[in-house]
């Protein structure tokens, strides 16, 4: 019995000497470097954030540690955050979607109100007071974007619309329905194209878009309009309208399945993202034009990614340096050129970029700013995804009055 | 004392890493998703508000469009109809075979090898082979039987919104039928061969042979084949996640607590889990307690 006592009094010895090993291991050279935490682990956006680290080492003296996660569009990165941030062992920095998405770390206290430094950085000054609006929760803001996209674009293919007879561009959804028509009329088997859940999702807001207008589409998400009034039912059943004259099989195709309906000239529409263009070009697709979707005017339907200021950060003077970075001109010029999006600041020099961002460019000075929910500009991650989810069972079942109602529960976190 | 140390003493002592693993690993776990499953956790943040049992209530009553009762709709039809293919074909193959075809190790291997494959796998391969398209837009089975002149067959396949969870178990019935297979057919080799002798002694015909002596012998092993297939399918994830992807029209509850892991709905989703436990539960628990009784018996 004697030897079994020592030998568990040495394991108990041997695991206390470990343990302020493991943390002291973990602390060394921490003032010299800056871990920046994203899921750009390849093609143009591993391109962008390469940019965004020439910048950094221009303007600090701090050394920069790539703790980038790759895979699942960011899902697989979010759960090993989650984690790290739950064990107190936070990264430097890390990237999220501007807006609502934030929500949550606000609410657990995991991230730092940045509003002082706006002003010292200028940032206030630099970004379009629209964004801002959109980014502040109480008066505070938490995050440094680094790029703008925009959402609520209508992809076209040319030659299909030209050979249809569709001549003039749909300014309202009534035009835009009677150019549906004419494509069905002509043999366009799936006039509007588009692909599962979250792309459904995106067509439903740029109606929601059109129908309310800017101001009153914003409150659906913070439950300032009222998701059961009259003017919603009319959006939400243009909506189903317009599903109408998709590709049944929807629910099968990721949005670049969908993007293939336009290349092929199976479709003549789809809305999705500025991302699209540079994935019509890599696939040697160049027969395609763009317009806002009809009946937003000037809205300007953004998504940003963004870096935080966790808190329990091990270097928080090289996040600051590296906040300061991603705001700065340089910084967003050097990234947003490789991306293909285009700067959150409105004081850019628009002729470095190519064509598309330079129009891009001058909407986001002029335009009007909503947040995205299906990209989580508008909503917490938590509505998003029941959002989706009963978006899902519309394009099933096509019960209005059910998505009305689910809609209204997801968007208030009833979830 | 002692000598009673003696006698169980290393025994005990041999297993205790693996009783230490188990008791933290499962059954502690366990035990800390229930306690999760009772608090008010739903966000990143910290919390421990105790809850009671509103979470399971919330999950049957009020969530939005009866999402976990439709996970559930879809996991019954996907089981009923993984069960019976599999049982129903198992069987067959296993009969087949047992009547001595040629090439019957042939034959044993090629129904056995899908199992061989992950779900993953084979989901991507079933992704596009259950392409929903149909007419011009037709792709994989569809396309075949298009060009077969067998239009009729085309069918939506998991994106019909009533049935498309039966489409859903055709690839786990094609991966795992022969598994059951050659748990049957180990069945039909285990029944000695005077009892077939003793059968044809009294005049049986082949039909009575197997309805009165052979398939009654079967019934244990057709037992363990539900229940093995059975815990598969109420945990099913990977097939559906590479088939469908995580969507409202194929959800089953394992994908839907994945899904709320991923918004940090930590109370709902261990909730989810539990159920998900009591459910498999309720399949082997029966069974274990069956085997028991059998063994202590013999």
């Amino acid at each position: 019995m004697g030897r079994m006592r020592r030998a568990a009094v040495a394991a108990v010895g041997a695991l206390a000497l470990l343990s302020p090993a493991a943390c002291g291991g973990a602390d060394s050279g921490a003032d010299q470097e800056v871990e920046v935490f994203t899921w750009w682990a390849d093609g143009g956006e591993k391109a962008g954030l390469d940019g965004l680290v020439a910048a950094f080492d221009e303007q600090c003296d701090y050394s920069f540690v790539n703790g980038a996660v790759a895979g699942g569009a960011g899902s697989n990165a979010k759960q090993v955050l989650a984690s790290r941030l739950q064990q107190g062992d936070a990264p430097d920095t890390f990237q999220a979607h501007a807006g609502a998405e934030l929500s949550d770390y606000i609410a657990a206290g995991q991230i730092e109100d940045l509003s002082a430094l706006y002003e010292e950085w200028g940032l206030t000054e630099a970004l379009p007071p629209g964004l801002i609006d959109n980014l502040s929760v109480d008066g505070k803001v938490y995050s440094v974007p680094v790029n703008i996209h925009r959402s609520n674009v209508l992809w076209t293919n040319t030659s299909v619309l030209v050979d249809a007879g569709v001549t003039a561009e749909p300014t309202t959804l009534a035009e835009l329905f009677t150019a549906l028509d004419t494509l069905r009329t002509a043999g366009v088997s799936a006039p509007l194209a588009i692909g599962k859940d979250w792309t459904q999702l995106m067509l439903l807001e740029a109606v929601l878009i059109s129908d309310l207008g800017p101001e009153s589409f914003t409150g659906l998400w913070t439950g300032a309009t009222d998701w059961n009034s009259p003017e919603v039912t009319q959006g939400l059943e243009n909506y189903k309208r317009l599903l109408s004259y998709t590709n049944t099989d929807r629910d099968t195709y990721d949005w670049t399945d969908a993007g293939k309906l336009l290349m092929d000239g199976k479709a003549g529409f789809f809305l999705m993202g500025d991302w699209a263009p540079s994935d019509f070009e890599t696939k040697g697709f160049t027969d395609f034009d763009h317009l806002a979707f009809p009946g937003n005017g000037d809205t300007f339907q953004w998504l940003a990614d963004s870096f935080v200021l966790p808190q329990g950060a091990d270097n928080p003077e090289g996040t600051k340096c590296w906040l300061k970075a991603v705001g700065s001109a340089e910084g967003q010029q050097a990234f947003n050129i490789k991306k293909g999006s285009i700067p959150a600041r409105t004081d850019v020099t628009e002729a470095d970029y190519p064509a598309y961002q330079q129009s891009a460019i001058q909407d986001w000075k002029t335009g009007t700013q909503v947040p995205s929910c299906a990209h989580g500009a508008a909503c917490s991650q938590g509505a998003m995804e029941a959002a989706n989810s009963a978006i899902g069972k519309f394009s099933s079942d096509q019960d209005l009055a059910g998505l009305q109602q689910a809609m209204s529960a997801a968007a208030l976190g009833k979830n | 004392m002692l000598t009673r140390v003696r006698r169980w003493g290393p025994g005990l002592l041999l297993i205790s890493p693996s009783l230490l693993l188990l008791g933290v690993f499962v059954y502690g776990l366990i035990g800390w998703t229930i306690k999760v499953s009772m608090s008010d956790r739903h966000t990143a943040a910290e919390s421990d508000g105790f809850v009671g049992l509103s979470n399971y209530v919330d999950l049957f009553a009020n969530d939005i469009n009866g999402r976990f009762l439709h996970s559930l709709r879809n996991l019954l039809i996907f089981t009923v109809v993984f069960l019976l293919g599999t049982m129903l074909l198992g069987l067959l193959w296993a009969f087949l075979l047992e009547r001595g075809v040629r090439a019957e190790g042939l034959f044993r291997t090629v129904y056995l090898f899908p199992m061989a494959v992950s779900f993953v796998a084979s989901g991507v391969v079933w992704r596009w082979l259950m392409n929903s398209g149909q007419g011009d837009d037709a792709g994989g089975l569809n396309a075949v039987f298009g060009q077969l002149h067998l239009d009729f067959l085309q069918n939506p396949w998991w994106t019909d919104p009533e049935w498309g969870m039966v489409a859903m178990a055709v690839p786990a019935i094609w991966q795992l039928s022969g598994y059951v297979m050659a748990l049957f057919l180990a069945g039909f080799r285990g029944i000695p061969a005077e009892l077939r002798e003793a059968a044809a002694v009294d005049g049986a015909s082949t039909f009575q042979l197997y309805r009165r002596v052979l398939f009654p012998q079967l019934t244990p092993v057709a037992l363990s084949a539900l229940i093995i297939v059975g815990h598969m399918s109420m945990k099913m994830f990977d097939l559906i996640m590479s088939v469908s992807g995580a969507q409202w029209l194929t959800e089953v509850p394992a994908v839907y607590v994945w899904q709320t892991l991923l918004t940090s709905d930590y109370a709902k989703a261990s909730a989810i889990s539990v159920i998900l436990l009591l459910l498999v539960a309720l399949v082997i628990v029966p069974y274990l307690v069956q085997t028991m009784r059998t063994e202590r018996r013999s």
